[in-house]
């Protein structure tokens, strides 16, 4: 499945703020190392991201650049 | 895949020069988004103060200009009065309205200019390393005030919204926080309001954005975020203090 929410590494600070407020706890800081030396935040829980826009709202950086919910699938015929 | 949301263009791919977790780059966004939902980006000259937020002008892909330490709203007025057809708003850190441009901003104000102002309320001077001013609740400490802020040695915070909403000439005067998400939805929704009372020349609008400063308040961003709620709302609620008819 594709990533619910995209994050653009390079630009992440790594403050914790989408961390704290993601209501299902699907973002952690992850173990890489972007170009300025911080370790991004990362989405490894793509399954159960309810795709809320928290994490987009509280980011002060624009490193969560867009935030998708899939499609609801039709049930029977 | 549907899309929720997706950063704004207006905002540009420059790496701000702000502390992590520091709500300058949600106000810059806020801004942005409302910008471009206005249809306002290709006429709109933001005038940006002395502060951290200084090098705006590399963050927010407008036109820009840069004014003197507090002068913003004296510079926005000139700009306003000789390019009538554009957008023009100031954006200013609580030292640089609230403290040297105090007179500037009260007089636009009380002249009814047609600019916005978005006021970033941090309680001190971030830039030079956390300094008290008007805005820093009693008690806290400062570089300046290492006891304490003490009213009887360095007075009260200003509260300038509610100061401004006695006057006559503003048409949208009010408070939002950048603390959670919810209270960030509804900052975006004053924001464009006060955006609105510009474009329909009702007169002077400002927003107030109370903000954090995880570096100078020496806590980690998510603590400062908590403090913010926990100790700063209380004294600056948020709320509309001054809505005309017709500002929508």
């Amino acid at each position: 499945m594709e990533p619910k929410v995209i994050i653009n590494e390079q630009r992440c600070k790594s403050c914790g703020l989408c961390i704290s407020i993601c209501p299902k706890k699907v973002l952690r800081i992850s173990d890489k190392i972007n170009s300025r030396g911080y370790h991004p935040a990362e989405l490894f829980d793509n399954e159960n991201c309810i795709s809320c826009g928290f994490c987009y709202l509280i980011c002060p950086d624009k490193a969560i650049v867009e935030v998708r919910r899939p499609e609801p699938v039709k049930q029977g015929g | 895949m549907k899309l929720i949301y997706k950063a704004p263009d207006t905002m540009t791919e420059k790496d701000t020069t702000y502390c992590p977790g520091c709500p300058h780059g949600i106000a810059h966004r806020l801004i942005s988004e409302s910008l471009e939902e206005m249809n306002l980006v290709k006429k709109t000259v933001i005038v940006w103060p002395v502060g951290c937020s200084v090098f705006g002008y590399y963050f927010i892909g407008t036109d820009a200009v840069e004014a003197a330490h507090g002068r913003a709203c004296a510079m926005a007025t000139g700009i306003k009065r000789v390019h009538p057809e554009s957008f023009v708003m100031t954006y200013q850190g609580d030292g640089d309205l609230a403290s040297i441009g105090i007179a500037e901003t009260v007089h636009a104000a009380a002249r009814g200019e047609k600019i916005t102002t978005i006021f970033i309320n941090n309680g001190n001077y971030g830039m030079t390393g956390g300094q008290m001013a008007p805005t820093t609740l009693i008690g806290q400490v400062t570089t300046t005030t290492p006891y304490g802020r003490k009213p009887e040695a360095n007075g009260f915070p200003m509260h300038v919204p509610e100061m401004l909403a006695t006057l006559d000439g503003p048409a949208y005067v009010a408070r939002a926080a950048l603390d959670s998400p919810q209270h960030i939805i509804q900052a975006k929704k004053f924001i464009q309001k006060a955006f609105s009372a510009q474009a329909k020349r009702l007169g002077f609008s400002i927003v107030e954005l109370v903000s954090t400063c995880p570096t100078n308040w020496k806590m980690t961003p998510v603590e400062s975020m908590e403090r913010a709620r926990k100790e700063v709302l209380p004294v600056f609620p948020i709320g509309e203090f001054r809505v005309i008819k017709g500002v929508e």
